[in-house]
């Protein structure tokens, strides 16, 4: 450094003048303790050892693989098969369980739940929705409302084989005729039945229609859905007599049921998911609220 | 010590400048012994705190100051804290920063001088170095000596008790988070959870090297308080302040030219070998000050020695400076403590401590809290009836266990039920009991008609069935078809 006399000094502050200057703005120079610039060069270190041990620098395909050969995928994987380890007790109980034998208030069936909460998730929200609150032509699996039984035993087996499933022997099936299309009523028939049902879930008053209706459906609905039109459950009929329509309740809705049918589908889970996982499922929709 | 000054402030002319060696020299006087003070009463209260034993009972630690982050509570004596009431702390944070502004509108940077950590680790750790090299000339002596066997032995010494009393520090501290007694014989036999030791490793670091290397660097490049603490001073804060118009022009020594006017100050340095930040205080006031003061008792003794009167350094207001310049009285210390100023920050610094102790004896330790099951919002049940599920938590924060009873209020026909349970068990009302200190989380199912008066307002309520009746509410929805389909 060349004498002081040649540098210019700010007399407010003591601290040298630089000779930079920008629209008469000048710099003073304040400067930094020297252990400051020593962590600046260990950061770098610091860098350059990182960008050693871990991948780094992006090339055109991959990037560097780096010393320690991590990639976030195989950290993925460890903990994956840490977490299915972590399982494999409880797994091997369910697998070894009849569902109807889970006590349902065991940590067994918590973890049952907890798994098929999941699984869930991933593989009926599409359908059923989020909250398991279905939507027209997918039913709620919360209410008390159920086609093919509701007790756990019965909702493992729906789930297993699913609901017209082809190819697979013990799914469940029924078929409603078709009244309208095949003309087994008429037009007018179909309206008469139509103002029967609504009266029996008392979205309409006693009329006319309805009493004609009664005995149409005696004759034609009355093997499936019972004489009480609450349903039969070994056809997978709905109960007609309460609030709840899976396909919508209204005139319309009901008259496009009577006159086209209605056959929902389901898969078969069982083969597209892992036994336990199965078991899983079930005994998470068993407990959404409606479960018998 | 210039050239010290000189490097901070750029004059060298480099754009780094090297860490000035500070060498403070032991003083005696009356601020040094109330450093002293506030040092003990300091480190007693950080090393022993967690030591003293408060009985709550069998369901609750028998530690007085607890941070329990397993089980998420906070004991203070007989203060009790669940997270839900963090709030508490929050106004603990607020207190300490309102105390802190009244701190410095008062009497400046009293904080750096005495209670600050920095402060009172870098003094226990200068008191080390002195105690092992000597005081300052010993020291600066020994900086410059060969390496020899003495040298090594001394340095050895000093920094593995610098590195002991940042283990200890390091070690209190943690004992603050666990049952103090069973975590000591754990970190002993070695079974203490590996963040034990690891914080014990990092604080001991961060000890060492702030209180034996960083020390003055921390304050002056590292710490906010100092920028802030400019904003919060005003013309009527104390600071320490070195009466130029006293001690100008300065002589060198007793020996004065005939006939030549001096001031009071003879240049003896004795201020600038005492600042544990190596700076000159009659340069003016400066951020790197910490006002701890000790250039005070240094200078007050070269005073008496020479038979001036105290004070040529020494706590002043800027205002009493410019009347004192004058050659007029300073304003008497009552007027300067008691202003609107610091009577209004006291005012808010006891305002929110009595809103708190306030609450903290009026808040019931029975605590309901609902929250209601948005997907689905509501279930259509095949009866007619409309279902809601809600998640029911009742915290019980006494020691000891308390029946209860649920209920819901504001909602005709409504009936409620255990969500594990079957609808048959429907019902008004729910009784259970909740443990000591503990939560009981229910899912309940609530059903009413689908359609009927809107609910208003709806709510859950918790009584205790015991001798002591608390109860709480908490106002929830409960959700209907929006049309009659
Ligand atoms: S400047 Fe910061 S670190 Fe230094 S004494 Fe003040 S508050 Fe403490
Ligand atoms: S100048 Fe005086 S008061 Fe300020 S830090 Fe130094 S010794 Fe302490």
């Amino acid at each position: 450094m060349s004498d002081e006399e040649t540098k210019a000094i700010d007399p407010a502050t003591g601290s040298e003048i630089k000779n930079h200057e920008w629209d008469g703005i000048r710099e003073l120079n304040t400067p930094l303790p020297r252990w400051w610039l020593w962590t600046f060069y260990a950061c770098i270190v610091f860098a350059i050892g990182y960008c050693v041990v871990y991948p780094a620098i992006p090339l055109v395909e991959n990037a560097t693989a780096g010393t320690f050969g991590w990639t976030s995928r195989g950290a993925l994987d460890k903990e994956m098969a840490a977490a299915e380890a972590g399982r494999a007790a409880t797994n091997k109980a369910l697998a070894e369980t009849p569902i109807e034998a889970i006590d349902p208030n065991s940590p067994l069936m918590r973890a049952a739940v907890e798994g098929g909460r999941a699984a869930f998730k991933v593989n009926c929200v599409q359908c059923h929705g989020s909250g398991a609150a279905g939507s027209p032509g997918y039913p709620n699996l919360n209410d008390d409302d159920w086609l093919w039984g509701g007790d756990i035993k019965t909702v493992y087996q729906t789930i297993r084989h699913g609901i017209r499933q082809p190819g697979d022997d013990l799914t469940r099936v029924s078929q409603m005729p078709a009244f309208g299309r095949d003309q087994l009523l008429t037009p007018v028939q179909i309206d008469d039945v139509v103002s029967y049902v609504r009266y029996l879930s008392k979205q309409e008053k006693p009329s006319q229609s309805a009493a004609r209706g009664k005995a149409l459906f005696a004759a034609n609905c009355a093997a499936c859905h019972g004489n009480d039109a609450k349903g039969g459950r070994q056809f997978g009929a709905p109960n007609l007599t309460d609030p709840i329509w899976l396909y919508g309740g209204s005139r319309d809705a009901l008259t496009q049921t009577v006159t086209n049918a209605r056959a929902g589908v389901m898969p078969s889970w069982e083969g597209r998911l892992d036994p336990v996982t199965v078991k899983m499922l079930a005994a998470y929709v068993h407990q959404l609220g409606g479960g018998e | 010590m210039m050239s010290s000054h000189k490097d901070r402030t750029g004059k060298g002319g480099g754009l780094y400048a090297r860490r000035p060696d500070v060498f403070p020299r032991a003083v005696d006087g009356f601020f040094r012994r109330l450093k002293w003070i506030v040092m003990a009463v300091t480190l007693t209260i950080y090393y022993v705190t967690p030591w003293v034993r408060w009985d709550r009972g069998p369901y609750a630690p028998d530690q007085a100051v607890l941070v329990d982050l397993a089980n998420r509570r906070f004991y203070f004596f007989s203060i009790e804290i669940w997270p839900h009431e963090f709030y508490y702390v929050a106004g603990l944070l607020v207190m300490a920063g309102i105390g802190l502004f009244l701190l410095t509108a008062t009497v400046g940077r009293a904080w750096c001088g005495y209670a600050c950590p920095q402060t009172v680790w870098t003094d226990l750790f200068l008191h080390i170095e002195r105690f092992i090299d000597g005081d300052r000339n010993a020291q600066i002596r020994l900086k410059q000596a060969p390496l020899s066997v003495g040298k090594v032995a001394k340095r050895v010494t000093k920094h593995a008790a610098w590195l002991t009393v940042g283990v200890l520090t390091g070690g209190a501290w943690i004992f603050y988070f666990a049952d103090a007694p069973t975590l000591l014989r754990d970190l002993v036999t070695g079974q203490a959870a590996p963040i034990a030791y690891s914080t014990i490793g990092v604080l001991t670091a961060t000890t060492y090297i702030f209180g034996g290397w960083m020390r003055e660097q921390v304050c002056i490049y590292m710490c906010p308080w100092p920028r802030i603490q400019s904003a919060m001073l005003d013309e009527r804060s104390l600071t320490v302040t070195y009466k130029d118009w006293r001690g100008e022009p300065r002589s060198h020594g007793l020996k004065r030219v005939e006939g030549q006017k001096t001031g009071d100050c003879i240049d003896c340095n004795a201020c600038v070998a005492v600042c544990p930040t190596g700076i000159d205080i009659r340069n003016g006031p400066q951020l790197a000050c910490i006002t701890c003061a000790l250039c005070i008792d240094a200078c007050d003794e070269m005073m008496a020695k020479i038979g001036r009167p105290r004070g040529l350094i020494d706590y002043a207001t800027f205002e009493d400076c410019e009347v004192e310049r004058k050659g007029g009285a300073p304003v008497p210390i009552k007027r300067t403590l008691l202003r609107s100023r610091t009577l209004i920050y006291f005012g808010l610094w006891v305002a929110v401590g009595v809103a708190m102790l306030a609450s903290l004896g009026a808040r019931t330790r029975l605590d309901l809290s609902v929250g209601q099951e948005r997907n689905p919002l509501y279930v259509q049940l095949s009866s007619g009836e409309v279902r809601n599920a809600y998640t029911v938590k009742v915290r019980n924060m006494e020691t000891r266990e308390r029946p209860v009873r649920i209920s819901i209020e504001g909602l005709p026909g409504a009936r409620m039920w255990d969500s594990l349970e079957s609808e048959d068990k429907a019902a008004q009302v729910m009784e259970f009991t909740v443990g000591a200190d503990q939560v009981t989380k229910r899912r309940i199912y609530v059903s009413a008609p689908r359609s009927g008066p809107a609910p208003a307002d709806f709510a859950f309520r918790v009584e205790s069935r015991d001798d002591t009746p608390n109860t709480d509410r908490e106002e929830t929805r409960f959700d209907r078809p929006e049309d009659g389909q």
